[in-house]
């Protein structure tokens, strides 16, 4: 087991480089648990990028990562990193019940044929509770609202027991409501111990939601709390275009 | 005559029940893997390996190997060289697969011409299902339950690599492992149907009854039930026309499923062309945020 004073996070020196162009340089950033924290940054940023090197998919051309103490493929293979992808990145013609997207979190814990036992079942129909979707849990996956699917991958995570859920602009096509369902949501696993990572280019969830942000242009260029970060001086910092900075991208 | 005499009389002559028993493996093999291709979106790599396999059978034929080993080395061959050549070089994609499985496919041909066979090398090409031999049968027979053991034994894996393979790898499941595991029982599957089809329609069989089976269903496990049983059917279907009408079998076991899918592309009782086209009428007709539009919607 991880020992529980180790950072949840801990990315040191991290650098990325897709060929000439570089994604990542020498970022250093630490989550403890139980915070919510934005990452914020442009398109290109280097957001999907540490994600990534989060996850394990993708390799640091130098320095390192590790989750709760340990390095990114033990911690792969202990489920403790859940991850809500972009809605542009599924396939919502997908011929899977809501019920079944959240059992794939259960996976890692089963055997070879990933066959069901009742504690899968029971923690399947908890998480599902837990993100309000019981009644929806038989819809095919695509006809939930965007909220809605958000949450049914929140639910993934939640089944999965992971201790670090990354989303990937959760905010992006959800109505006002489902936002404010989605951040109690969230808040509510932070409280519980879990670390939530946000990226986003979409500011105005954060403040009622985030204990701290950081900012990213490749570097971090600022991490502290999400007031400070949110700052429009500092966010011109990280939006703002430097005319000598083009053809970078990630 | 005898109606029943229509679908006796072919069962007389031992070649058409072997190859009714061959045709209708291949196509529940076939129609299995489907269901993950086309949800992958492998439909033209399915196309591409088929087609590549041609010159592996050719040499296994030439070296006495089993077909099936030379069709696997040349399946993975040819992906490897489509990703080599997409990765170091400006050429896109599908420029880099139809590069290649042309390519692959006229060596085989080529091989084909300058080998000297007791058997006629082309049948690999267009299918010979009326002339399948008892150890034609027995290979198929077991290609396939080992392509359908394998897809069912890993069939919630292979569908989470289908939908999501960045959760399949964040739980520590291995989405290269999962992808080689697919392409090998392609290239499996390819030896299996090209007796029936030929290397030129085994992809027809590798992507319509998946394709179908999308439209007729929203749960995967009914397409996998759904897709073999069209899949077999047709297949029988095209086999016995063939006999009555005196045409190619390949062909018109292909023909049968093709028409099938576009039976269901127009009038899918739930993705059909038809009834989507009539409930977007009556939604109009409704209006927004009538109770009909919005159950309608909640339905969908």
């Amino acid at each position: 087991m991880s020992s529980t004073d180790a950072a949840a996070v801990d990315v040191e020196g991290l650098s990325v480089r897709y060929g000439p162009i570089v994604a990542l340089d020498d970022v250093s950033l630490t989550l403890r648990r139980g915070t919510v924290c934005g990452l914020i940054g442009m398109n290109g940023s280097g957001k999907s990028t540490l994600f990534k090197a989060m996850m394990g998919l993708q390799r640091a051309d130098s320095g390192r990562v590790t989750i709760g103490g340990l390095d990114p493929a033990a911690a792969r293979r202990r489920g403790i990193v859940g991850y809500v992808p972009q809605a542009e990145a599924v396939d919502w013609s997908f011929p899977v019940s809501v019920r079944d997207v959240v059992m794939t979190g259960r996976y890692g814990r089963m055997g070879p044929m990933r066959r069901a036992r009742d504690t899968d079942r029971a923690a399947v129909a908890d998480a599902l509770a837990r993100v309000e979707l019981t009644e929806l849990a038989d819809r095919q996956i695509g006809q939930l609202s965007g909220g809605q699917r958000k949450r049914a991958f929140v639910a993934r995570g939640i089944a999965q027991g992971a201790e670090i859920l990354l989303l990937d602009e959760p905010f992006a096509g959800v109505d006002k409501r489902s936002e404010a369902t989605m951040s109690g949501l969230l808040t509510d696993l932070a409280a519980g111990g879990a670390t939530v990572l946000i990226a986003t280019h979409d500011l105005h969830a954060l403040p009622s939601l985030a204990d701290e942000a950081v900012l990213l242009l490749r570097r971090v260029l600022l991490h502290g709390p999400v007031e400070e970060v949110l700052a429009p001086h500092n966010l011109a910092r990280a939006f703002g275009v430097d005319p000598l900075d083009h053809g970078s991208r990630t | 005559m005898n109606p029943l005499d229509l679908l006796t009389e072919p069962l007389s002559y031992g070649f058409m029940i072997r190859a009714l028993v061959t045709t209708a493996v291949a196509a529940a093999v076939c129609a299995l893997l489907s269901c993950w291709l086309v949800l992958i979106g492998w439909s033209l790599m399915g196309d591409a390996v088929s087609h590549a396999v041609l010159p592996g059978v050719v040499l296994a034929y030439v070296l006495g190997l089993p077909f099936a080993i030379g069709a696997v080395v040349f399946g993975f061959l040819a992906v490897g060289l489509i990703g080599a050549i997409r990765d170091t070089s400006r050429v896109k994609e599908d420029a880099a697969i139809g590069i290649v499985f042309t390519t692959l496919f006229a060596l085989g041909l080529v091989l084909i011409s300058v080998t000297p066979s007791q058997t006629d090398l082309n049948h690999i090409v267009f299918g010979n299902v009326l002339g399948v031999s008892v150890v034609d049968v027995v290979q198929v027979v077991g290609l396939g339950a080992v392509v359908v053991a394998v897809l069912l034994h890993k069939r919630r894996d292979l569908v989470l690599y289908a939908f999501d393979p960045g959760h399949a790898h964040a739980i520590g499941l291995s989405p290269r492992r999962l992808g080689a595991l697919l392409l090998g029982l392609l290239a499996l599957t390819a030896v299996v149907a090209l007796q029936v089809v030929g290397v030129i329609l085994v992809v027809a069989m590798l992507i319509l009854p998946g394709a179908t089976a999308h439209l007729l269903t929203d749960r995967f496990s009914r397409m996998l039930v759904v897709a073999p049983i069209l899949s077999v059917v047709c297949a029988t279907v095209g086999l016995y026309l063939s006999y009555w009408i005196d045409a190619a079998p390949g062909g018109l076991v292909v023909v049968s499923q093709g028409a099938v899918f576009s039976a269901v592309y127009l009038f899918g009782p739930r993705h059909g062309l038809l009834g989507r086209l009539r409930n977007a009428r009556t939604d109009r007709a409704a209006g927004p945020g009538s109770d009909i539009t919005d159950a309608r919607r909640a339905r969908r």
